[in-house]
């Protein structure tokens, strides 16, 4: 059963930016499941430490796109003494396939966890076509 | 020393802290090494310490943290659940169980450990125990 399978550490991929930032701070790329139902495309984001007011979700030109900030003044007052990863904003953009009805995407965030509900535009969805 | 001042420089502050860090050995060799999960940061707050776990999408109750002299233990289950007949596209998250213990190296009173899990980012609260903290001693 995959369910025993060791659990590893994911080490953090660091965002490749076509645009240069002013400040040199650096962006991850949130660990993404993406699953697609007949009704929906499913999205799954892992962004540790980011809260409910702190994501942006948007689809422009057939591209989503999430950003999720982390709330970096937990750290204030902390010196580290022992790391094994480090700590930043999350990005991520997805070329959708399927066309999307994009009023009616369903996003939801819980321990750190992204779930977005991207329903497909009717003519999507598959048809089953009957034999005369 | 970390200032907060330009919040701009405050997060590149903290990345430039941590990749410093990183060949720290604080921790000794009494700890499972990098690679087990979960991912682990521990910070100095004056006298006490707080670790923070990065442990997304594992729910609180499948979660268990047990302290012991100056070991603390974090165990417990990732479960992830696809809805039934999707086509998976993208598969990147690791779901299983996962047992790991750490050994800090200094006193620490188990009884004052406390934790909190918040947007799947664990925080303990390690507090130093009394007998260890540094005395001042008087010169008669």
């Amino acid at each position: 059963m995959a369910s025993q399978q060791e659990l590893q550490v994911q080490q953090k991929r660091e965002v490749e930016k076509k645009k240069e930032t002013t400040v040199s701070w650096r962006t991850y790329l949130p660990v993404t499941d993406i699953f697609e139902t007949d009704q929906a495309l499913n999205v799954v984001l892992e962004m540790p430490g980011v809260g409910k007011d702190a994501v942006d979700v948007s689809v422009e030109d057939d591209v989503l796109t999430i950003d999720g900030r982390i709330d970096y003044s937990k750290y204030e007052g902390l010196q580290p003494v022992y790391t094994e990863y480090n700590v930043g904003h999350y990005a991520r953009s997805f070329q959708l396939s399927s066309k999307i009805e994009q009023g009616n995407i369903h996003a939801e965030l819980k321990d750190g966890v992204m779930t977005l509900v991207l329903p497909k535009v009717e003519k999507a969805k598959p048809r089953k076509i009957k034999i005369n | 020393m970390m200032t907060f001042d330009d919040p701009f420089e405050a997060l590149f502050a903290i990345q430039r802290a941590l990749d410093s860090r990183r060949a720290s050995d604080w921790m000794g060799s009494s700890t499972t090494g990098v690679g087990s999960f979960p991912p682990i940061n521990i910070f100095q707050r004056g006298d006490d310490f707080v670790a923070m776990v990065e442990l997304p999408g594992v729910d609180k109750n499948d979660l268990e943290i047990e302290a012991k002299e100056n070991t603390i233990r974090i165990s417990g289950r990732k479960t992830i659940r696809y809805d039934e007949g999707a086509s998976v596209h993208r598969r990147e998250r690791v779901w299983g169980g996962f047992d790991r213990t750490i050994q800090v190296p200094i006193q620490i009173d188990p009884d004052c450990v406390t934790a909190e899990f918040q947007d799947g980012m664990l925080a303990l609260f390690i507090p130093r125990a009394e007998s260890d903290k540094p005395r001042t001693i008087n010169i008669k």
